[in-house]
């Protein structure tokens, strides 16, 4: 087992190198977001310059003004600015001039403009993270009621029609890909070494910028919206996709960006859970949140890249006109729907997967139990994250491919029930004889298997063929992964971030405001999309503004619910925006009385976590055991700490 | 702390007595559920039954909802046990029994969980193998067919945003709506022009992606039931995809030809500026202005039915 015994960053003074014979950099400039924005926006205006000059002919549309080539360069080279402003590339270019980077001295206190800096400290990372996706997810959740607006009539309209596929596309494409890392993201980045006793991450540099292709991946995306938008939707079926104009352009950048984060998370992500797992720290102890993110990165490393790939052939066929996707060509338009849902399959696992290690890791703090099977749990990660490469073909079962495979695909779909289901024995088996602590988050806990439940037996529904006659395609289909994605991921966040903000921050968030904001969120989720189950099976095809007119009171419960909903979650926010600016209630070392490593450190946590390397002793589950001794030694003596420190303890 | 038999007896004992109760609850209102499902809510499921692909829809969804309904009701009624019983209170903020596991619970749930899955995928193969596909999109090559030996073949032309229908059996002609006869096997051909659409005729039970440069075939059997059907669009298509969708009628086999005969008569000047039949076409990129497919289609592979 690897232990690293460097300094979180940064190697010595100038005088310690010259002494190893090796020449200290001089300081460059430090960036910064706005440096990274005026980096940008010279990238991008040279970008556009270049496109036009060596491919002023090429256009997608025959005659049309857009050239497709300038968009995607000015898109690529102004994100490359970005980065050079935020002085990401300071170090590798450093480094290739043959000279050793200095860091500049690291303080105790962290400052508040730290977070708007490329910072490789794993829990100014984790901040960043925690509050970009929350901005990311009220973005794309503002832009769902929208949608919801348009849909109150079916005959009067809010949005021209395509306004509104305008917007659907949006709020698709940036939930789905940036959610992939509200779990990760924050509480990887920031709990991962907490909880398996290692001072840093083990690609610091790998992780910040897994962060900050967030930024113009979100920016770009969202542009998307001036320039006409994107009618595909966040599918991009081709050819439909390849009719686009730039809009579409900026979905396959920003797409591929997210991309990019995403692998170099989960490389960083893999190399720190598999090598700076303390000593003790065995498989068998590891917390089940470490799992569930070690799981969620291999499954990312392997479907991402395809997704990268179908990117960038779509953007092949839009920037410099070849046909692979293309029929009229010689290509096929089933050569995308393929490379899109073997990637997109895992992707809707890699948004519930986080969302129910955070759920099982939460889960024994308030019923204060062990997690009941907790090698099961496990294997229903593993498992789910495995079958997750087989099953893609069902998003395509009307689509005229390969019909003999289809009881195959079904097959495969229907036996992922298997270790979901693992993880409601876990639960269930867990609250069984518990003491349960009705808490917010505990209460978010509660309704994640109360949502999830919804979506998971409805996905029985769609996996089976003759159903998915009925329901693919429909209303159906969309609530039952809103049932699973929002019903479970993003209350696991909304329990998250409510159990963890004591640790990051110091504070509690207002329970009385906290229970207000859960009863509303949940009453107001389920009223609005159960009867969306409904209003699919009553024939109601997704992405519509247009519908059949006996369908408009059902449409209406649900849009009115729906903001019902956003006001819920902006309660929510408030809540934690107010708790963090204003009252800023001290929640005390450990207000859960959890026994995780995480909380053993305490707030606040000290920039290099550990003083010295811990010893685990055992799993940090071992509620009503009677034994409180805490999991992990924080300060090992004797022989232990001279084996585990390299002898300088 | 150690365990003492007398704990492991409490524990036996309490499980065995919450359990029993459990048990009865959950299957008392499993049944009345399940009796609900398929009495009382199953008639009306939709897709509904006008034809053989439909009502298989229906008897699906019907079947999965009466298994799907005890599976919920075991999670909410052993939940909502766990809840009323097992929480903290103000004066006991203790902790719970340190279970880590039970082999025997555990094993009847992998077993039970599995029965359960295969028993699923194996319903639904068989509906779908037996159903000829159950009105779903089976491609250019379909391995699951109807018996029948005459069928009403139409094909599903989708672009951006209308369908039409041609029918090679009444010389190829090319119809902007759609009638069908009662009792009869009916073929789909879809295809598109364009980008991808996908042909949902409601009531049918009918659903195939309408791919450019692919056949999609689908079948289904109408019942004697007549009456209207929606089609639909349900692939996005690009900005009018919402306003793409048109109705048609089932009708009586006498009432079908002599709508399809009077349209051969009133379409066959128009019939004759038509490419030949084939099972795809290509686009045209100088088909500008309407055009959008030209009589000597490269790709189009012509048949005869």
């Amino acid at each position: 087992m690897a232990i690293d015994m460097t300094p979180a960053a940064g190697v010595g003074s100038p005088t310690d190198l010259e002494a190893r014979g090796l020449k200290a950099a001089k300081p460059w400039f430090t960036g910064n977001m706005l440096t990274a924005f005026i980096g940008g926006a010279i990238g991008y205006a040279f970008g556009h310059w270049l496109g036009n000059a060596i491919a002023s002919n090429y256009s997608v549309v025959a005659d049309g003004a857009g050239n497709e080539v300038a968009i995607y360069l000015s898109l690529i080279i102004g994100c490359l600015g970005w980065f050079v402003g935020l002085g990401a590339l300071n170090y590798p270019i450093q480094k290739l001039l043959g000279l050793e980077p200095i860091d500049p001295p690291k303080s105790e206190k962290r400052s508040f403009w730290e977070h708007f800096t490329y910072s490789t400290d794993h829990k100014v990372v984790g901040v960043q993270y925690l509050f970009g996706m929350l901005l990311y997810f009220l973005v794309a959740g503002l832009l769902a009621l929208g949608i919801r607006t348009e849909l109150l009539s079916p005959v009067n309209h809010i949005w021209a029609p395509d306004t509104y596929i305008e917007i659907v596309g949006e709020h698709g494409t940036m939930m789905m890909m940036m959610m992939t890392s509200v779990i990760m993201g924050p509480f990887g980045n920031y709990l991962i070494p907490l909880m398996i006793g290692s001072k840093k991450m083990a690609f610091p540099r790998l992780e910040a910028t897994s962060f900050w292709f967030t930024v113009p991946s979100f920016f770009i995306l969202l542009s998307a919206l001036w320039q006409g938008g994107f009618q595909s939707g966040w599918t991009g079926y081709a050819p439909l996709s390849i009719q686009g104009g730039p809009g579409q352009s900026d979905y396959d950048v920003a797409f591929a960006l997210m991309a990019l984060s995403m692998v170099a998370a989960s490389i960083n992500m893999t190399a720190t859970i598999i090598n700076y797992r303390a000593p003790g720290m065995r498989w068998s102890r590891m917390p089940i949140l470490a799992w569930g993110m070690i799981t969620v990165a291999f499954t990312m490393l392997l479907s991402v890249p395809v997704l990268f790939d179908g990117l960038y052939v779509m953007s092949l066929d839009r920037g410099v006109r070849t046909a692979m996707l293309y029929a009229g060509h010689g290509g096929s338009s089933f050569l995308w729907e393929n490379l899109f849902w073997f990637f997109g399959h895992p992707e809707v696992y890699l948004l519930a997967l986080p969302g129910f290690a955070l759920t099982v890791e939460l889960l024994p703090v308030f019923a204060r139990k062990p997690i009941f099977a907790l090698k099961t749990s496990t294997a229903g990660l593993i498992g789910v994250a495995v079958l997750s490469f087989f099953v893609w073909q069902h998003h395509l079962f009307m689509s005229g491919m390969n019909p003999d495979m289809r009881p195959l695909f079904m097959l495969t779909t229907e036996l992922i029930s298997i270790p979901t289901g693992f993880l409601y024995l876990v639960a269930m088996g867990t609250v069984w004889r518990g003491k349960i602590r009705f808490e917010v988050p505990m209460l978010f806990l509660l309704a994640v298997f109360w949502n999830f439940l919804w979506g998971g037996v409805t996905g029985v529904y769609n996996s089976d063929v003759p159903v998915d006659a009925l329901v693919h395609g429909s209303f159906f289909v969309m609530a039952h992964f809103h049932f699973t994605i929002m019903g479970q991921l993003i209350f696991a966040v909304f329990a998250g971030v409510y159990y963890y903000v004591p640790l990051i921050f110091g504070i509690r968030l207002n329970d009385k405001l906290g229970k207000i904001s859960f009863w509303i969120i949940f009453v107001a989720f389920n009223s609005t999309f159960l009867p969306l189950f409904m209003i699919g099976l009553l024939g109601q095809p997704r992405r519509v503004f247009e519908y059949a007119l006996r369908l408009q009171h059902l449409n209406q419960w649900v849009s009115v619910s729906s903001y019902v909903l956003g006001f819920g979650i902006l309660l929510y926010v408030i809540n934690l925006i107010w708790s963090l600016a204003v009252t800023r209630t001290p929640a005390g070392p450990n207000p859960w009385e959890s026994r995780g490593l995480e909380w053993q450190v305490g707030y606040p946590v000290p920039r290099d976590n550990f003083e010295k390397v811990p010893v685990v002793l055992r799993d940090p589950y071992g509620y009503g055991t009677g034994d409180d001794t805490p999991v992990a030694d924080l300060n090992p003596v004797g022989d232990m700490a001279a084996v585990v420190t390299g002898g300088d303890a | 702390m150690a365990v003492t038999q007398e704990d492991m007896n409490e524990r036996k004992a309490y499980a065995k007595k919450a359990g029993w109760r459990i048990f009865a609850i959950w299957l008392v209102l499993s049944l009345i559920g399940v009796a609900l499902v398929l009495y009382v809510w199953g008639p009306h499921m939709p897709p509904g039954d006008m034809t053989t692909s439909a009502a298989s829809q229906q008897f699906d969804f019907k079947v999965l909802t009466a298994m799907v309904v005890p599976v919920l009701l075991m999670v909410w009624v052993y939940g909502a046990w766990s809840l009323i019983n097992f929480h903290a209170t103000k004066d006991d903020r203790g902790d719970g029994i340190p279970l880590r596991g039970n082999r025997k619970v555990q094993g009847i749930w992998y077993v039970g969980s599995a029965v359960l899955v295969l028993f699923l995928a194996g319903f639904g193969t068989y509906e779908l193998i037996n159903g000829n596909g159950v009105g779903s999109g089976e491609g250019p090559s379909p391995i699951w067919k109807p018996t029948a030996k005459h069928m009403l073949v139409v094909q599903v032309i989708a672009q951006q945003w209308r369908f039409t229908y041609r029918w090679p059996q009444f010389g190829g002609m090319e119809t902007t709506s759609i009638d069908l006869p009662t009792d009869t096997t009916i073929q789909f051909d879809v295809t598109s022009l364009d980008v991808i659409h996908d042909f949902w005729a409601y009531q049918l039970g009918v659903k195939a992606d309408a791919n450019p440069d692919v056949n999609n075939v689908a079948y289904t059997t109408t019942s004697n039931q007549q009456g209207r059907f929606t089609v639909r669009c349900d692939e996005l298509c690009g900005i009018w995809h919402g306003a793409m969708y048109n109705y048609g009628h089932v009708v009586s086999k006498s009432a079908f030809y002599s709508w399809a005969s009077s349209m051969e008569t009133q379409n066959a000047s128009v019939t004759k500026l038509l490419p030949p039949f084939a099972t795809t076409y290509t686009p045209s990129y100088s088909g500008a202005g309407g055009g959008y497919y030209p009589s000597y289609d490269p790709n189009g592979h012509a048949v005869t039915y």
